[in-house]
């Protein structure tokens, strides 16, 4: 186990300058999403056009891990449909316990593949993707009781 | 580092203790493990190891009833270890010492057993900020089932409470004060006996948690004059799922059984049954046997060592955390009490505490991140998490120098 397999610089740099950090109003669904394991916290806000995830902000506080995670997440999901995004939360959800998952066509996201090597890390990765999933998932997106990966 | 001469305590002989800790020879990720999380437990001495090992291999059969040789042998052993405990708190009695499966259990039976019964709606229970989350839930339990209501003494900004700031919360609703010993979060030792005398002057009955209070300090219930104390036998390197609650005879005599079943009865029929006596009554079921007797020999090892000694190094330890994460720039200590125990408590600024553990667990350093089980003391410096280390006193000054330098890999990582 190498530091720099989960502190890659993709991680870093997300964790430096978090993309799409920030509040989003009006949004279509918010939902906090919170690790008591270590205090993460973070909100994820979407705004939907029709199926599609036309814009998806987060904000919180919390570890390199669920902040890079978080920042990739909204990267990769903007511009995707509800069934795409769920479709990508599972393959990232594989990734991250799964020694042989796959990490083609991921992109940025492959990064993550380090945080299999530590399992005191998977629910930092995982928090923002739960989130988000119930933002999806819900018949009624607004108001949604928090998230939490216990 | 500056002024080790100074700092350093000569005399207590930590190379020789080190080998009485098995695991502390233990390699992690090709670096030797520097065991600096004693706050969440401590590790066991060879003796304690070996008196349970004894136990399970030659003397274990239930205990009280049996008629039979070995059942005698480990009741033998299981109530020499509550002689032991009766030395070790300084009770009057054994009727005065109950085992249970820690703090936690210790501090509900008394919520439970004691307060429950006697609250009622508008009284008060007083506890302090600092209170580790065993110290809160069980008194927002019994205050939601009797209409009693939790009041909480204020910390100030280093992390200690004062007297009359307690005092100024003890009304004539108040009819429980409970108070950790020492902070788990930030190390802060408390005046507890000052406290105790506030409390007792107005009537007010007192609990202690001692969880972290027992491994640094000698503790004499008679002397603090409290009416109850808890601690758990793991963070005295004894073994897990044991733990002890102490009562002053005369308040235990009037509780009612905390869990009802065998051996905590005299008779029982379905038309009536009686409880046993003290400390029985409040031990119902096969209790953790081997627990009792491994934190028996636990205090046995420790009265067996240069306990003196052992506390002045730690003292050291802490001089020396203090000053060397003193010397690091955005490093803050969270917690500068005048009076701590060997445990510190700090953030690094752009490293959050989950990442800089994971970063120091590859360099073979076990420290703990997050909430230390005390979000109050979190939230009050407006903190998700700290970086704890905690130090027992095996722990050397080689393996502060390797935090630091393991809180500036981190540091460069991040940068």
């Amino acid at each position: 186990m190498e530091l720099n397999d989960l502190y890659r610089d993709v991680i870093l740099d997300h964790n430096r300058h978090p993309r799409n950090f920030g509040v989003l109003e009006p949004a279509d669904a918010s939902v906090e999403g919170f690790n008591p394991m270590c205090g993460d916290r973070l909100t994820v806000r979407v705004k939907m056009s029709g199926d599609e995830i036309a814009d998806i902000r987060f904000e919180g506080q919390g570890c390199a891990i669920s902040t890079a995670s978080a920042s990739l997440m909204t990267e990769a999901v903007k511009g995707k449909t509800r069934t795409e995004a769920l479709a990508l939360f599972e393959r990232v959800h594989r990734l991250l316990t799964d020694d042989a998952a796959p990490s083609d066509q991921l992109g940025k996201l492959a990064a993550l593949s380090g945080v299999r090597e530590y399992p005191a890390r998977v629910k930092c990765a995982s928090l923002c993707w739960h989130t988000l999933a119930s933002a999806l998932q819900s018949a009624d997106p607004r108001h949604l009781p928090a998230v939490s990966t216990e | 580092m500056k002024n080790i001469a100074l700092i350093k305590e000569p005399r207590f002989n930590v190379t020789s203790v080190r080998d009485d800790f098995p695991v502390l020879a233990r390699m992690l990720h090709g670096k030797p493990l520097a065991y600096l999380d004693n706050g969440a437990s401590a590790q066991r001495p060879t003796a304690v190891i070996d008196a349970v090992d004894d136990y399970e291999r030659h003397h274990h059969a239930n205990i009280h009833r049996g008629v039979h040789t070995l059942s005698q042998e480990a009741t033998s052993l299981y109530e020499a270890a509550r002689d032991r405990l009766v030395g070790f708190l300084h009770a009057r009695a054994r009727s005065e010492i109950i085992f249970v499966r820690g703090t936690t259990e210790a501090i509900n039976l008394v919520a439970q057993s004691y307060a429950r019964p006697i609250l009622t709606s508008g009284d008060e229970i007083l506890i302090t900020y600092l209170e580790h989350h065993a110290n809160i839930v069980p008194w927002q339990i019994v205050c939601e089932q009797t209409g009693a209501k939790l009041v909480v003494a204020p910390m100030d900004e280093h992390g200690a409470v004062h007297v009359d700031a307690v005092e100024s919360l003890m009304s004539e609703r108040t009819r429980l004060f409970a108070c950790t010993q020492v902070s788990n979060a930030l190390g802060t030792v408390l005046p507890v006996r000052r406290l105790i005398a506030a409390a007792k002057a107005r009537g007010i009955t007192t609990l202690l948690d001692g969880a972290q209070a027992v491994p640094h300090m000698p503790v004499d219930v008679q002397d603090l004059d409290c009416d109850f104390y808890a601690f758990s036998g793991h963070k005295l390197f004894g073994p897990t799922g044991i733990g002890v609650l102490y009562g002053r005879e005369s308040m235990l005599e009037r509780m009612p059984p905390w869990q009802g079943g065998g051996d905590m009865i005299l008779a029982v029929s379905f038309g009536k049954t009686t409880y046993n006596a003290l400390p029985y009554k409040f031990e119902a079921g096969t209790p953790n046997i081997s627990g009792a007797i491994g934190l028996g020999s636990a205090i046995a090892y420790l009265d067996a060592m240069d306990l003196s000694g052992a506390h002045a190094h730690e003292r050291a330890l802490l001089a020396y955390a203090t000053d060397m994460l003193r010397g690091i720039d955005s490093v803050r200590i969270v917690g500068t009490a005048r009076e701590k125990v060997s445990l510190v408590s700090f953030v690094v600024a752009g490293v959050h505490p989950h990442d800089l553990g994971t970063i120091l667990d590859q360099d073979g350093i076990a420290i703990r991140t997050g909430h230390h089980c005390a979000m109050p003391v979190m939230d009050f410096f407006k903190l998700a998490a700290t970086a704890r280390a905690s130090f027992a006193f095996y722990n050397t000054f080689d393996e502060i120098d390797r935090l630091r330098a393991g809180i500036l890999r981190a540091r460069s990582i991040f940068a």
